[in-house]
C-alpha cells in the first residue's frame, strides 16, 4: 500500500527531459529509499523467504502444501472477492461523490467538510471500526434491536460476522479513501474542454465519452487498485469480527502465532508470497490497462 | 554510501548493547552473606541462594530496576492486581507489560526476535504445548517454595518450568437475558440462545478455544484422546444458529454483544461482578458437573532475560501465598493450593467463595494435544464454516 500510495493523483505525467545534464537530484531520494528498504523491503523479503525454510532452517517446499488445504483455498477466494467488491464499489461510489463535489465551490463549507471527513474516515479502521458496526449493525446493535423489537426476538440475525458482512464495514473506509485520492484527478478536468466540445457541437455524453472518461481512466484504475490493496491487507477489523478466520490475512496470523497447531509457523511465509503474487498480477494488469488508457487519451 | 550507513548503524547498535550489558553487569555489594553477581552469573542463578538469599536477590533486582513481562492481561487471573502488588512491594522496579492480549506463541516469538535487546521478555506464562516445543528458551530456576508444588506439576529433572495456575472450562452467561440458567451443555442448543454462544477465538489458533471444544467433547461422551464429539457439538450449535463468531472481550460481555461465553473460569469470574464497573453485574459462571477440564499455565524464566535478577524475584513473588491467593480469588486454582490448605496459608474466605478445586479434572497431555490439533486442522473449518 505504501508503494501504491505514490500513485495518488495519478494521470499527471512528468514530461521526460531529453539531454538534460545528470543532476544531483537523486540525493534527495536517498532517505526515502533507505527507509523503504529497511522498513518495507527487508521485512517483506524476510517474511517471504521464511516460507522456503523449515523451523530448523532447512530449505523446503513443504510449506506450500497449505495451498492444497480447502480452508486456505476458500480464504484466498474470500480475500480476493471481498477486496474486489469493496474496491469496485468504493471506487464507483467515491467517483460519483467526487463528480458531485465538482459542482460546489472548491473552498466552500461543503467541500471542506467532505475533504476533512474523508481524511479522517479513510484512516478509521481496526477494532474501533468493528465496534462502531457492532453497535449499529451487530446482533445487539441498534438496527437489529429495532427489527427484532418489531418482528419478535430472534427474527433477524446480523450478517456482520461473515466475510460478505465485512463489505459495508470496509466500504466505510474505502469510499472516503477514493474521494481523497481521486479528487485531484477530477479537478484536473478543465471546464474549457467541456466548452470546446460544446462549441464543436458535442453533447454532454460526447464530452464524457471522448474526453472525461479517457482522461480519468488511468487515475480511476490506479485508485481502484489502491483500494484493492487497502482491503486485501486489512487485518484488525476482520480479526475482531471473524473469530474463526475466513481471510488470508487471518490465516497468516493463525499460522504464525498458533498455540494449538504447532510447527506450521513458516506457512505464514508462503501465504504472504501468495498475497504478493496476487498484487503483482494485479499491478501487471494495471500496467497494461494504463498503457491502453494512455493511447486512448492520445486520440 | 548505503554500506557505510549500515556499518554505522551496526557499530552504534553494538555499542548500545555493550553499554547496556555493562550497566546491568555492575552490582552493588552490600555486605553480609549477600553475593554480588555479574549479569552473566545472574543469568545462570538456579535459586535465591546463588544471590546469598532473598535479600541479595532483591538488591540485585532493584539494581536492574526493570522487569519485562509479556501477555498478561489485567483481567486474566487477577494479573492486574498481581502486577500492581509487585510494583507496590518493589517500587524501585518498573514493570513493562508487553502485548497483554498476545498468545503463548507470541511470547516465544518475542523472546526469539528480541534476543539480546533490553525489551526482550524476562519471564513467560506459557501453555504446555508451546512450552514443550521451546524448552531451550527456559532457564533452570527453583523458587523458595519449589517443594510446595507436587512433583508431577514441575520439571523435577531440569527445573525449567513449574505449574502456576489453572482455570476450569466454564460457561459464563447473562442471567438477565437467560433467567432459566444453563444446567447442561445441550441447553445451549435451545432457540433462546440464538446468536449468543461465543468462544475465545479459533481452536486451531488459541488454546482457550481448543479447551472449549475439549470441554464440549467431555460433556458429550468424548475423551481427551478424541475430541470429535466436541467438534460435532459446535457443528450442531452452528446449525441451530446459536453459535456467535464475535471474539468475546470484557467489553463485549459488559455491552451484551456476547451473552454466553465458554472460557476459563478465571476469565468468566473476572469479567463479572468482580470487575466492578467494568464488568457485567449479571454475569454468572457455571462449571458443568461431570469431568472438569483444566490446563495449567506454566511459569518459566527466559534464558536470555535482560533483567535476570528481577525475573527471578518475580517468580519468587508469584509463588508466595499472598499472590497464589490472588490467583485463587479470580477463580484460577494455583499450583500451591494443596500445600497451602495443609499449612493454613490459604485465604479461607476466598476459598469458600470460589469453591475448592475439583479432584478429578483432566488435562490434555502431549499426545492428546497433538491428536486434537490434527483433528481440528482437518475438521474444524468445515464444521463451523
Amino acid at each position: 500500500m505504501t508503494a501504491l500510495a505514490q500513485n495518488r493523483g495519478v494521470g499527471v505525467q512528468t514530461p521526460r527531459r531529453r539531454g538534460a545534464r545528470p543532476s544531483a537530484g537523486w540525493i534527495g531520494l536517498v532517505p526515502f529509499t533507505v527507509y523503504a528498504l529497511l522498513f518495507l523491503g527487508v521485512p517483506a523479503v524476510l517474511a517471504i523467504a521464511s516460507g522456503f525454510f523449515t523451523e530448523n532452517g532447512a530449505v523446503t517446499l513443504a510449506n506450500f502444501s497449505t495451498f492444497a488445504d480447502p480452508t486456505t483455498q476458500k480464504d484466498i477466494v474470500g480475500s480476493i472477492g471481498l477486496s474486489a467488491v469493496t474496491a469496485v464499489g468504493g471506487a464507483i461510489a467515491g467517483a460519483v461523490i467526487c463528480y458531485a463535489l465538482l459542482a460546489v465551490k472548491p473552498d466552500g463549507w461543503l467541500r471542506t467538510t467532505v475533504d476533512a471527513g474523508s481524511s479522517v474516515l479513510a484512516q478509521f479502521g481496526g477494532v474501533m471500526l468493528a465496534f462502531a458496526f457492532i453497535a449499529t449493525m451487530g446482533n445487539t446493535g441498534l438496527l437489529y434491536a429495532i427489527l427484532n423489537g418489531i418482528f419478535g426476538a430472534g427474527a433477524f440475525s446480523s450478517p456482520l460476522y461473515t466475510v460478505p458482512g465485512l463489505v459495508p464495514v470496509y466500504l466505510f473506509f474505502q469510499i472516503p479513501l477514493m474521494v481523497l485520492t481521486f479528487m485531484p484527478a477530477m479537478e484536473a478536468l478543465k471546464p474549457a474542454w467541456g466548452e470546446a466540445v460544446a462549441t464543436l457541437g458535442g453533447t454532454r455524453w460526447t464530452y464524457w465519452r471522448r474526453v472525461g472518461i479517457p482522461v480519468l481512466a488511468p487515475a480511476f484504475f490506479g485508485c481502484a487498485i489502491l483500494l484493492f490493496a487497502n482491503s486485501f491487507s486489512s487485518f484488525a477489523t476482520a480479526a475482531a469480527l471473524l473469530s474463526q478466520g475466513g481471510l488470508i490475512a487471518l490465516d497468516i496470523k493463525r499460522a504464525s502465532t498458533s498455540e494449538t497447531v504447532l510447527g506450521h509457523a513458516n506457512e505464514a511465509g508462503s501465504l504472504a508470497l501468495a498475497m504478493v503474487v496476487v498484487m503483482i498480477v494485479l499491478m501487471s494488469v494495471y500496467g497494461v490497462l494504463q498503457r491502453r488508457a494512455a493511447r486512448w487519451g492520445d486520440r | 554510501m548505503k554500506k557505510r550507513f549500515l556499518a554505522a548503524v551496526a557499530v552504534t547498535a553494538t555499542a548500545v548493547v555493550a553499554l547496556a550489558g555493562c550497566a546491568s553487569g555492575t552490582q552493588a555489594g552490600s555486605g553480609g552473606s549477600v553475593k554480588t553477581l555479574t549479569h552473566a552469573q545472574a543469568l545462570t542463578a538456579k535459586s535465591a541462594d546463588d544471590f546469598g538469599g532473598m535479600a541479595g536477590l532483591e538488591a540485585a533486582a532493584k539494581k536492574e530496576g526493570h522487569l519485562n513481562v509479556i501477555t498478561l492481561p489485567p483481567s486474566w487471573a487477577n494479573y492486574g492486581k498481581i502486577i500492581a502488588g509487585f510494583e507496590k512491594k518493589y517500587p524501585e522496579i518498573k514493570i513493562n507489560s508487553e502485548n497483554p492480549d498476545g498468545s503463548s506463541a507470541d511470547e516465544v516469538a518475542a523472546a526469539k526476535s528480541q534476543k539480546g535487546q533490553s525489551t526482550a521478555p524476562d519471564v513467560f506464562d506459557l501453555g504446555t504445548a508451546v512450552m514443550n516445543q521451546n524448552l531451550d528458551l527456559l532457564a533452570p530456576y527453583q523458587v523458595q517454595n519449589w517443594s510446595k508444588v507436587q512433583d508431577d506439576w514441575k520439571d523435577s529433572t531440569d527445573s525449567k518450568w513449574i505449574y502456576d495456575y489453572t482455570g476450569l472450562m466454564s460457561i459464563g452467561y447473562d442471567t438477565k437475558k437467560f433467567p432459566k440458567g444453563i444446567k447442561k451443555l445441550d441447553d445451549l442448543l435451545d432457540p433462546q440462545f440464538k446468536n449468543a454462544v461465543a468462544i475465545k477465538g479459533d481452536p486451531t489458533q488459541a488454546n482457550e478455544a481448543l479447551s472449549a471444544v475439549t470441554m464440549a467433547a467431555l460433556q458429550s461422551g468424548g475423551k481427551v484422546d478424541d475430541i470429535q464429539p466436541g467438534i460435532d457439538f459446535f457443528q450442531k450449535l452452528k446449525q441451530a444458529g446459536n453459535y456467535l463468531g464475535t471474539l468475546p472481550t470484557q467489553a463485549t460481555v459488559a455491552q451484551g454483544e456476547t451473552p454466553v461465553v465458554i472460557q476459563w473460569s478465571f476469565n468468566n469470574v473476572g469479567w463479572g461482578p468482580a470487575a466492578g464497573s467494568a464488568g457485567n453485574p449479571n454475569w454468572k459462571t457455571v462449571v458443568l458437573p461431570g469431568t472438569g477440564f483444566g490446563s495449567y499455565y506454566n511459569q518459566a524464566i527466559n534464558v536470555d532475560a535482560p533483567n535476570p535478577a528481577a525475573a527471578r524475584l518475580w517468580e519468587e513473588y508469584l509463588y508466595s501465598p499472598e499472590v497464589q491467593n490472588l490467583y485463587l480469588a479470580a477463580g484460577a486454582y494455583p499450583a500451591m493450593l494443596p500445600a497451602m490448605k495443609k499449612d493454613g496459608t490459604v485465604d479461607k474466605a476466598v476459598l469458600q467463595k470460589v469453591g475448592d478445586a475439583p479432584s478429578d479434572f483432566v488435562q490434555l497431555d502431549a499426545d492428546n494435544a497433538a491428536k486434537a490439533s490434527a483433528l481440528l486442522t482437518a475438521k474444524w473449518a468445515a464444521a463451523i464454516g
